[in-house]
């Protein structure tokens, strides 16, 4: 027999490629370090980079798609011009020239006369501090991102609680701790360090806690899991801390040390202050009232103080009655959490345990804020980790308070083992901004949008009593909407409440597809036209990168460029790639120039400042500033001496943090592999808001310019004065239809509610919970046009659990028609056994329109994926009282997506879905039918 | 498994073809001269007609060439080389009979015998193949052989021959499906050793890797409903044995019958064959959930 | 000639820990991602914008939902590629001598010159793990990136399979099967790793790791005793924990 002669040889080293060129991926927002190999000048292959805090190497099946988002056949390729009916899709090409004028020609005059008619919004985009740097040159007091209805529950509370929350603010000591605890979580932001954590964690024989209605990913692996049923982790959490303080296991010497546990309250539930407005604390060795950061004094936590005739509690003495009440005890609380009591007792005794019993100790001496030294770090090695699963209910800012509190009762935050924040957290809302929404005709704001408020006199507010926000941030309805309220926007511009705007700018979001609740009404709203004729919107600006349902809605866009064409910023003025052990930011660069007729967005937005003469954008000549966005990010200064990039400053390129802009600075990130990182020293690892070290640290590199220790605070004063608005004192009182709400949700401490959505509908007709979940490998609808990863998933099905399968009688391959008191829609079903029993679920944003993404009109994302969005609503159903009140968190405002109810019925198995939308026309073209990725390269 | 009609038309025509060269090997019928030409080349049509039909199923055909040499592992390359082996010493026997009237018997024995060897060959392809438990069963290349020498001996107008072969085909058939509906369980696949998660409890597929169709599923997972099966055998029976059969026992021995019967029986033969990958259970099955 | 070696050097193969797998796909992607572009052909996609989107997959992540007798179901996730058989039916049934198991580290490869793109090697694989590719007309598989473990325009730390290189949660580990002293060995041992389906006789190189036993906790951990008795009990008890600092 003849050999084949051309088998490969036992060892071979085929050439992997010409080049490897570094950046940073932005197939979601998680921002890991990507190698690109380059070959004849096109992207052949992509991979984690090993050296990059973030990922350490690994990659995801997004971050690995790449190459097919690079080159997707959506990409859009020059300015459109609408030429047709909004909605329809179709436009004509302009030059940029042209769209530029176009976008001054709205935008000058507004600016002129009354700013606010810009509603400037952007998705989840990562040049936050930028964008809001020219929406305050602007001066229109309407700009936010899209926080508000993403997890500002989360950020809120955390930040209110303990200077920071999970995410970007935070992570869970991945190298120690023994048991972790994640709620509600189907993939987040922090995509590959949690899975690399959790990894890591099972290798060394640790522990997995899962808490969430669908038994999926993180928890498909979790050891035990915990099927909670929707909106009652509150409860759950306030039962866990129920037994905890009920069993004395928590820890009473951090509560002492780093938290307002012996912070003094009057009457009024205010704290006790000395004549500067220092809190004051009880000190334990003299009983003298102290200032609370007196060196040396150990607060009392549990006998507070009688002052002429006065009695003060302490936050301890009212959190002990708080939570020690029956009503949390396991058993009051089971049914309801659909856990029984068993369990909430086991896994209160689980947490204790591995607490108190596997304590570590690290040789590591510190010295803290008062100056004392410590000689070693002493950790508990129980975390936890949350996200939307609890935020985004209308009772998510409470729930969230609950965990963290929790966390910080275990004395398990900033301690090895434990939770740690990535800088340039921790910072206590004090060391925020105020928010700022007064515009002036022609001029700038006076300072940042969105802020912190620390009190009724901080909301934004007009004299009449009108929001001053088109999203109403800021006011009563949700007073701590820290992030601003994107999905409100569309609805109250065209509601006209509290007024009407003019040009609606938005970037990067999909809000005419899944990004909105009540999807097909806000289509409605985009499109629909006064008694003139004249759109109620008159104009919509838009940036995206790909043909998207929202590109159909506007009348013009600017496209930008896709992750690997473009230079972007991400960094420590904004959301930057920190881990807990150091400080890092990043760039992204073009690896290879665009071969259409695009712009990088920040680009985009630096010419059209430049023309709007919007001060920080033109010189003193009134010429144009940074020739570009690589210009802004090396040459723009936010403070003397801080930039955008932390990495190689000074002229001579070798200050971090601080230091004049170097122009060589771009090549300097370039050659480090995209990023910077700095890191924190040994002794300044842990207990960062009160350890000296990092306090220095942190000032030295710019994160702020003198120390800021504080504690963590159990009890939220700003709260407390919310509610005592409420009750009646002060100047600026809520509304009356309002004053209840306030008085029973903005409690200082924690408090569980019913969600307002459950409260609100007949629960016998919608018996039943539906949610989605983000699939780990789609980026909400950008993965569709990705030849790779939309076979993965290209339609979803409505998860079933077993037991309301056999009750309808549903087989594979049934379709069912789902109900809420908002809307109807028709989709397929599958059964699913590993599920809440009273819960359905779904992928997110795996439905598409027709004719978007360059997809066939027939592609089964349109025919059998479906959005739940449709049964969503941005208000509560009506209550009979004439108003209709927003189905979001009372304090923040979050969008309560999770809130929803639902009753389900089979219907015969046929498609397409519904709502089935008509087609809109794609401004691109179709993309080809075969793909051999990879021919060119043989 | 897909019933892939150029494997039908393959494994059903080159059946018959090798099997009516078997009988014109063995000299039966003894025909001479351009009777002998008309058979042998309805004969030869039928066998490299299958052959040919197979290349249809190729990917990559230009390297079809290669599959003669793997014969010392390999089935298919068994039954290619075999095959050519058989057609190149049919070959100068049938000349012999056409032109020169009359050939050596020994070598119409040894391609009568190459013949049916390459039946065989065809039929090991299948039965080898564990993950096709229904396939992998000794009747297996027996029915394979008795439909060739059952369809042979009609077209060689055998009619003796014909009726008790169609006797034993009809009884393999039959035990050949009873046996092969319980190979599956038999074979002690399930989902649960597929996944090594039986330990844990009873599996179920919740989510497919992928939302659409892919090559596994397209050729492995064929799903033919139960009802429909059954009838189709039946079909297949009365088709390719019972009516065959009736004519040859009650029908006249003439070229309309005989024509009739090998019409209806070649039928019945794609039938059964189509039932044969149809109900063909493939392991990989488990693996999605079918 | 396609008979199998009767004894292989080393058995590289793959472990994959279904305790871990979150069920990504980073792995599906990455596969995709380098072998389109390297062993072989490309890996096509048909109608890759259209109705009925379907290409070539080396590596696919099923996912299952397992119910015990008492407890909870559960899910796994469940990856598959090649598991490069000791015995592997698809090398022994390959007519052209384009599948082959090498003698020197027991990866089972096509040779895609010379397949003929009949597909008898897929149907003689148990696990799915072979794809005829639609637009080329041969048959692909895993390769156990047998073009990145040996090779040297690679930094010694990236000779590891693609799917391995990437996957975020660290349940895929590469490594000589042969030797049981490797680590993947002693994972394997360890973890008592599985075949799948061994009734198959394929004597699979590639491993599984159960999922870890789930859902104890409420039969573990002992219940808390109560130290304290109401709000003054609880603030008694945390006085003298207090002073004891
Ligand atoms: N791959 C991928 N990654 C992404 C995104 C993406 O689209 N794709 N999107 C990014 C964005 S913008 C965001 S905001 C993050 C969001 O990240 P996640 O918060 O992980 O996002 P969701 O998928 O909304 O997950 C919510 C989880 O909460 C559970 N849940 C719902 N209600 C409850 C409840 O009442 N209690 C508990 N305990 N659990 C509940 C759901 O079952 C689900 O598992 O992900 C980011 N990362
Ligand atoms: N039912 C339900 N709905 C939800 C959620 C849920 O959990 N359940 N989650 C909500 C949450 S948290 C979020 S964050 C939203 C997310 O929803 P969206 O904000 O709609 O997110 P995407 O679909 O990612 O849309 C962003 C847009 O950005 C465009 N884009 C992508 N890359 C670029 C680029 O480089 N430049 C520009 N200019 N544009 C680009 C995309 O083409 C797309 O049109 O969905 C919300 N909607
Ligand atoms: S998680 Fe994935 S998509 Fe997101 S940045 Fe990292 S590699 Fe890219
Ligand atoms: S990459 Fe890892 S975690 Fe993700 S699916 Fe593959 S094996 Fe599982
Ligand atoms: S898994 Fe399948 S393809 Fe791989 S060696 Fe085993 S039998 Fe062959
Ligand atoms: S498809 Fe190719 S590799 Fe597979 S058996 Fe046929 S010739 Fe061999
Ligand atoms: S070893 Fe290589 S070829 Fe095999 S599944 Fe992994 S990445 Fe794919
Ligand atoms: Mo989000």
């Amino acid at each position: 027999m003849t050999e084949m002669t051309s088998r490969i040889e036992a060892q071979p080293s085929p050439k992997v490629s010409d080049e490897i060129r570094k950046t940073t991926c932005y197939m979601c927002a998680c921002r890991c370090g990507i190698n690109v190999h380059m070959q004849d000048g096109k992207v052949k292959y992509i991979e984690g980079n090993r050296d990059h805090p973030v990922n350490k190497g690994v990659l995801c099946a997004k971050g690995s798609a790449g190459i097919m988002q690079h080159y997707s056949p959506a990409r859009l390729r020059a300015p459109l011009k609408r030429v047709g009916p909004r909605g329809s899709g179709e436009f004509e090409e302009i030059s940029w020239e042209e769209a530029y004028e176009i976008a001054v020609s709205w935008l000058k005059p507004i600016r002129e006369t009354d700013p606010k008619k810009l509603a400037f919004f952007t998705g989840r985009d990562q040049s936050q501090s930028f964008t809001s740097f020219w929406a305050q040159a602007y001066g229109t007091p309407n700009y936010a991102a899209h926080g508000g209805f993403c997890s500002v529950n989360m950020a809120a509370a955390g930040i209110y609680t303990m200077g920071g929350a999970f995410w970007e603010f935070g992570q869970p000591d991945w190298d120690r701790t023994r048991l972790i605890m994640i709620f509600g979580v189907a993939e987040d932001h922090d995509s590959n360090p949690i899975k690399a954590g959790i990894g890591k964690l099972k290798g060394r024989g640790g522990k997995v806690i899962g808490v969430n209605p669908i038994r999926s990913g993180y928890n498909a692996v979790a050891d035990e899991w915990i099927g909670i049923t929707p909106g009652t982790d509150g409860l759950f959490i306030l039962s866990l801390i129920h037994e905890l303080m009920r069993a004395g296991k928590v820890d009473a010497g951090y509560l002492a040390r780093y938290t307002n546990a012996g912070f003094l309250l009057d009457e009024d539930g205010l704290f006790l202050r000395n004549e500067e407005g220092v809190p004051l604390v009880v000190d334990r060795a003299t009983g003298d009232a102290v200032r609370f950061d007196t060196p040396g004094a150990l607060p009392d936590l549990t006998n507070g103080l009688e002052r002429q005739g006065k009695t003060y509690r302490t936050v301890m003495q009212a959190m002990a009655e708080a939570f020690l009440d029956p009503q949390y005890a396991p058993e009051a609380v089971a049914d309801r959490c659909g856990i029984t009591p068993e369990r909430i007792r086991a896994t209160a005794a689980e947490l204790a345990r591995v607490a108190f019993e596997e304590e570590i100790v690290l040789d590591q001496p510190w010295t803290d804020w008062k100056g004392q030294r410590h000689e070693t770090m002493v950790g508990r090695p129980v975390s936890f980790h949350a996200m939307r699963g609890i935020s985004a209910h209308s009772n998510g800012f409470q729930t969230c308070r609950a965990l963290h509190i929790l966390q910080i009762l275990l004395g398990s935050v900033e301690v090895p083992g434990g939770f740690r924040f990535k800088p340039p957290y921790p910072k206590p809302p004090e060391a925020h901004p105020k928010p700022n929404a007064v515009g002036r005709p022609g001029q700038p704001l006076a300072g940042p949008h969105l802020g912190f408020p620390m009190g009724p006199e901080d909301l934004q507010i007009c004299e009449n009593g009108l929001p001053l926000r088109i999203d109403k941030a800021f006011t009563w309805e949700n007073p701590f909407s820290v992030h601003g309220l994107m999905h409100m926007v569309i609805s109250n511009a065209h509601a006209g409440d509290p007024y009407k705007i003019d040009t609606l700018f938005m970037y990067m979001a999909n809000m005419a597809w899944n990004s909105s609740m009540n999807t097909s009404e806000v289509m409605k709203m985009l499109t629909d036209r006064d008694e003139n004729g004249e759109y109620v919107i008159p104009h919509i600006l838009y940036s995206d990168a790909y043909s998207s349902e929202m590109v159909a809605f506007a009348d013009l866009i600017l496209p930008d460029t896709t992750y690997l064409e473009r230079h972007d910023c991400i960094s420590l003025l904004d959301r930057p790639i920190c881990e807990a052990e150091a400080a890092a930011d990043a760039i992204r660069w073009p690896v290879q120039e665009p071969d259409r007729d695009v712009k990088g967005f920040q680009s985009a937005l630096v010419d059209l400042g430049a023309r709007l003469g919007l001060p920080g954008f033109v010189n003193e000549d009134g010429s144009q500033k940074y020739a570009d966005y690589a210009d802004y990010m090396v040459r723009h200064e936010r403070r003397p001496g801080i930039g955008p990039l932390a990495g190689w400053r000074g002229e001579d390129g070798e200050s971090e943090g601080r230091g004049a802009p170097n122009p060589n600075q771009l090549q300097r990130y370039i050659e480090n592999g995209g990023f910077w990182i700095g890191h924190i020293p040994e002794e300044a690892q842990f207990y960062k808001p009160w350890n000296q070290g990092y306090q220095d640290w942190a000032v030295k590199i710019g994160l702020f310019d003198k120390p800021l220790p504080y504690v963590f605070n159990l009890y939220v004063e700003p709260l407390r004065k919310l509610q005592r608005a409420a009750e009646g004192h002060g100047a600026c009182q809520p509304p009356e239809h309002l004053r209840d709400r306030v008085k029973a949700t903005c409690t200082p401490l924690p408090v569980w509610y019913e969600p307002f959505e459950e409260a609100a509908v007949d629960k016998a007709e919608y018996p039943i919970h539906a949610l989605t979940q983000r699939p780990m490998h789609m980026y909400h609808s950008w993965g569709s046009q990705n030849a790779w990863l939309r076979q993965i998933t290209n339609v979803n099905r409505l998860y079933i659990p077993g037991g309301i399968w056999e009750a309808e009688g549903f087989e594979d391959g049934d379709w069912a028609e789902v109900t809420s008191p908002h809307g109807r829609i028709k989709v397929p079903v599958a059964r699913m056994d590993a599920l809440n029993a009273e819960t359905i679920w779904t992928w997110n944003a795996i439905g598409k329109r027709r004719g978007a993404w360059a997809l066939d009109e027939a592609a089964p994302e349109a025919e059998k994926g479906f959005l739940l969005n449709h049964l969503i609503h941005e208000l509560l159903p009506p209550k009979g009282d004439g108003r209709r009140w927003a189905n979001s968190d009372p304090i923040t405002g979050q969008a309560a997506w999770f809130d929803l109810r639902v009753k389900i019925r089979r219907v015969p198995p046929d498609g397409p879905s519904e709502p089935a939308h008509e087609a809109q026309a794609s401004p691109v073209g179709r993309g080809p039918a075969d793909v051999a990725y990879g021919e060119g390269f043989k | 498994m897909h019933p892939a009609p150029s494997v039908i038309v393959f494994t059903a025509l080159s059946g018959l073809g090798f099997g009516l060269l078997t009988w014109l090997g063995l000299g039966q019928p003894d025909v001479l001269g351009w009777a002998a030409f008309g058979m042998y080349f309805l004969a030869y049509a039928l066998a490299v007609g299958g052959l040919l039909a197979s290349a249809f199923h190729l990917g990559n055909p230009k390297n079809a060439p290669r599959a003669f040499s793997q014969w010392r592992t390999s089935w298919l390359s068994r039954e290619a080389v075999i095959s050519v082996a058989a057609l190149l010493t049919v070959a100068p026997f049938a000349f012999g009979r056409i032109f020169l009237g009359g050939a050596p018997g020994w070598l119409g024995l040894l391609g009568a015998v190459l013949c049916l060897a390459t039946v065989f060959s065809t039929s090991m392809i299948y039965t080898q193949l564990k993950t096709v438990p229904r396939w992998s069963q000794p009747l297996t290349p027996v029915l394979f052989v008795a439909y060739a020498l059952a369809g042979g001996a009609l077209l060689a107008g055998q009619s003796t021959a014909a009726g008790v072969l169609l006797v034993l085909l009809g009884g393999t058939q039959l035990a050949a499906w009873h046996i092969g509906d319980g190979r599956f369980a038999a074979s002690g696949a399930t989902l649960e050793t597929a996944t090594g998660l039986g330990a844990i409890g009873r599996v179920r597929l919740l989510e497919p890797p992928h939302s659409g169709g892919n090559y596994l599923l397209r050729e492995m997972a064929f799903d033919v409903g139960r009802k429909h099966a059954a009838k189709l055998r039946v079909v297949g029976l009365v088709l390719a044995v019972v009516l065959p059969l009736l004519i040859v026992l009650l029908a006249p021995n003439n070229l309309v019958a005989i024509g009739l019967a090998v019409l209806l029986h070649l039928t019945g033969v794609f039938a059964a064959r189509w039932l044969f990958f149809a109900e063909a259970q493939h392991v990989v099955s488990l693996y999605y959930g079918k | 000639m396609t008979a199998l070696p009767t004894k292989t050097d080393r058995k590289l193969g793959l472990v994959i820990d279904l305790d871990t797998c979150v069920g990504c796909h980073a792995c599906v992607i990455n596969c995709k991602e380098w072998n389109t572009s390297n062993y072989g052909v490309p890996l096509s996609d048909s109608d890759a914008y259209g109705a009925a989107p379907e290409g070539t997959f080396l590596n696919r992540v099923h996912s299952y939902e397992v119910t015990p007798e008492a407890g909870p179901a559960q899910a796994v996730h469940f990856p598959k590629s090649c598991l490069h058989c000791d015995d592997a039916p698809c090398v022994t049934v390959c007519p052209t001598g384009a599948s082959y198991k090498r003698g020197e580290d027991g990866i089972v490869l096509v040779d895609e010159s010379a397949c003929m793109g009949c597909g008898l090697c897929a149907w003689a694989c148990p696990y799915g793990a072979r794809e005829l590719d639609a637009l080329a007309g041969v048959m692909k598989k895993c390769t156990l990136c047998v073009d990145r473990i040996y090779n040297q325009n690679l930094p010694e730390e990236d000779r590891e399979p693609a799917c391995v290189r990437t996957c975020p949660a660290g349940a895929r580990h590469f490594g000589d099967l042969g030797d049981p002293e490797s680590d993947v060995s002693r994972l394997v041992a360890a973890r008592g790793g599985v075949d799948l389906m061994p009734e198959m006789g394929t004597r699979p190189v590639n491993k599984y790791l159960p999922p870890r036993v789930k859902d104890r906790m409420t039969q573990e951990a002992e219940p808390l005793p109560s130290r304290t008795d109401g709000p003054s009990g609880f603030l008694k008890w945390l006085d003298s924990a207090l002073e004891a600092l």
